[in-house]
């Protein structure tokens, strides 16, 4: 059985077509799992998308816990002898994915973005070293556990049309001996860098939170209205949120343009950007390493650069 | 409290070249590290150390060489060190397995603290996969710690949520690199590191027979080619020639 589980709907929903197509090869059944109430009409929603079968786990948790979610998971694995088990790749998925593989000693291979079969093994691919290079990652044994990045996969065409079974089963988990204090979600400006067209990103060569406008007026103009950044100003400084984080650790985006200014360019940043088409770096020390990575740069104050670069597309776009 | 910190000896990523042909990363000769958030991972133990008193354990698996390695997080406080000698292309099962068992050999033990993920490979496993093996809560991403004598509590940075989690001892916490800025030991600490200890076992003395059950069978290379075109004189004449080639780009335009 292939098993597919995220708490992202979104993600569950994209790994569905991947799981048919392993599943096909493996000529085993796509099985995605729900956990928590029961749930009718999401489950016909994923079989729908490809799911073969969904499996209700239903259980009193109140909120996400991967020392209860991880042991849920390992009942259902061995329970119905599951092979492959695809997880959406967010942290509450990579958590729970590395505890389950440590419960049911199966290798993981996280934030994988290939997923294929050969010569009747299952392979994963991931970016490593920073972007430097993909590593291809081969499971020698059962059950083997991947997840999986959002966008990674292109979901299957909605067809109501598609049959499947749904069981619902009543799953007691060992209690955790940790607490959910408080959860609370982050502020959404519903920001969406992964699937913007033109990004302009700040760093720390931005003196004060105000001066983000400077990134702002331009990514207007290039009717692009993405503002990206750096690590340091999303989860140091928190002057802008999470969504606007693009890097080995934040999101990873392929613009068509891709403007930095003020930032320093260490791999780190350079991971989650250098896919984008166009490069251009903004950055008064000719020595930076930004420009390496960048097709286009001008060595400047980027509080004298950015207005006039501001003018002068406004002028040129007419 | 006794604390066992989990380093990790990785390559360093920003100093890694790339074979012009292949365009396959060069592994060899690159210089050697401590995990950037390791550190941060070891002075939070520090300052846990310094509220309830007790001892700190540094603990990694990696090649002989990492000695020298374990010696700057001993230079950092730690006070003894412990080294799992191992071959270089063990998996992240084996990795964990040989963490638990010599973390069972250690005995006694309230908090395990990891990076939450190591700067080479950034997977974020090794914490949470630990945590399942030894089967303690885990609180990982944490952004700050608060020990007190029987729990642990710690706000979280979960992408879109910010959680607070609360556990009992023993515990395994992964921390961010925002939690805290590592310090640099002062000359005299790296001096005084040479005489704390560091025991070195071997893998096969805790767990024989351990085999990979992931394998990486190929490193594909990545192409990373740019046209370096910086323009560095005049700032309104380099804009105006940005301009004019972003328009010939065609990625801008009406
Ligand atoms: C495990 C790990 C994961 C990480 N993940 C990420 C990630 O996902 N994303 C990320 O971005 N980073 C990440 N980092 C951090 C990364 O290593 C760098 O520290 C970070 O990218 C630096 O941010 P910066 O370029 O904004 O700041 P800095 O490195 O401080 O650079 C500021 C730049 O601004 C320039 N500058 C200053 N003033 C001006 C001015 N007036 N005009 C023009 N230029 C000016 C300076 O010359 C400098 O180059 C990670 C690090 C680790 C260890
Ligand atoms: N070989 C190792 N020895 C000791 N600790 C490790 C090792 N590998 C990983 N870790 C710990 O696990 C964290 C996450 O690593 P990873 O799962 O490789 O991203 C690191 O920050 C370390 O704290």
């Amino acid at each position: 059985m292939v098993l597919v589980y995220s708490d992202n709907k979104k993600i569950t929903i994209e790994i569905l077509s991947k799981a048919s197509e392993i599943a096909k090869e493996q000529k085993k059944k796509v099985t995605a799992v729900i956990i928590g109430k029961p749930d009718e009409n999401l489950a016909k929603e994923y079989i729908s998308y490809g799911a073969e079968e969904v499996f209700i786990a239903e259980t009193e948790l109140e909120s996400f816990k991967s020392e209860e979610y991880s042991d849920i998971l390992a009942s259902i694995v061995k329970e119905t002898g599951t092979e492959t088990i695809l997880i959406g790749s967010n942290k509450n998925g990579k958590e729970l994915s590395a505890r389950l593989g440590g419960k049911l000693n199966a290798g993981c291979v996280v934030d994988s973005n290939n997923i294929y079969i050969k010569n009747n093994k299952l392979m994963a691919e991931r970016v490593v070293y920073s972007g430097n290079a993909i590593a291809v990652e081969q499971f020698n044994s059962t059950p083997a556990i991947i997840t999986v990045p959002s966008k990674a996969f292109d979901s299957l065409k909605k067809d109501d049309s598609r049959k499947g079974e749904i069981t619902k089963k009543k799953i007691e988990s060992e209690k955790s001996k940790s607490k959910i204090l408080k959860a609370h979600e982050m502020k959404s400006e519903g920001t969406n860098v992964e699937d913007a067209e033109i990004i302009v990103s700040c760093g720390r060569g931005f003196k004060d939170k105000g001066d983000i406008k400077l990134v702002q007026e331009l990514a207007d103009i290039l009717k692009g209205k993405t503002v990206g950044c750096s690590r340091p100003l999303a989860a140091d400084l928190k002057w802008l949120s999470e969504e606007h984080w693009i890097g080995l650790s934040g999101h990873k985006v392929k613009p068509k343009l891709y403007i930095a200014a003020g930032i320093s360019g260490q791999i780190q940043h350079i991971a989650g950007m250098r896919d984008s088409g166009i490069i251009v770096a903004i950055n008064k020390d000719p020595e930076a390493l930004i420009f390496r990575s960048a097709d286009y740069g001008i060595v400047g104050d980027l509080y004298e650069v950015l207005p006039k670069l501001t003018d002068a597309v406004k002028a040129k776009m007419g | 409290m006794n604390i066992i910190v989990c380093a990790k000896q990785v390559i360093d990523v920003s100093e890694m070249k790339v074979d012009a042909n292949t365009k396959k990363p060069i592994l060899q000769g690159v210089p050697q590290k401590i995990s950037d958030i390791d550190k941060n991972a070891m002075e939070e133990a520090i300052k846990i150390k310094d509220k309830h008193g007790g001892k700190i354990t540094v603990l990694t698996i990696g090649p002989a060489d990492a000695k020298e390695r374990i010696k700057e997080i001993l230079a950092m406080g730690a006070d003894e060190g412990i080294l799992v000698t191992a071959p270089d292309n063990i998996d992240y099962f084996m990795t964990a397995t040989l963490l638990a068992e010599a973390i069972k050999k250690i005995g006694e033990y309230d908090m395990i603290l990891c990076g939450e993920a190591s700067i080479d490979l950034f997977s974020g496993q090794i914490g949470p996969r630990l945590a399942g093996l030894l089967n303690i809560p885990q609180i990982t991403y944490a952004l700050n710690v608060t020990a007190e004598k029987d729990k642990v509590t710690a706000e979280r940075n979960m992408g879109d949520m910010a959680v607070t989690t609360e556990a009992t001892y023993p515990a395994l916490i992964t921390v961010t690199k925002e939690i805290n800025e590592p310090r640099l030991p002062s000359l005299m600490q790296i001096l005084g590191a040479a005489n704390k200890p560091i025991n070195e076992w071997t893998a096969d003395s805790l767990k024989s027979g351990l085999k990979p059950l992931v394998e990486t069978v190929e490193l594909k290379g990545v192409s990373m080619e740019r046209k370096n075109i910086v323009y560095q004189n005049d700032i309104d004449e380099s804009i105006g020639k940005l301009v004019d080639s972003l328009a010939k780009e065609g990625v801008i335009g009406r």
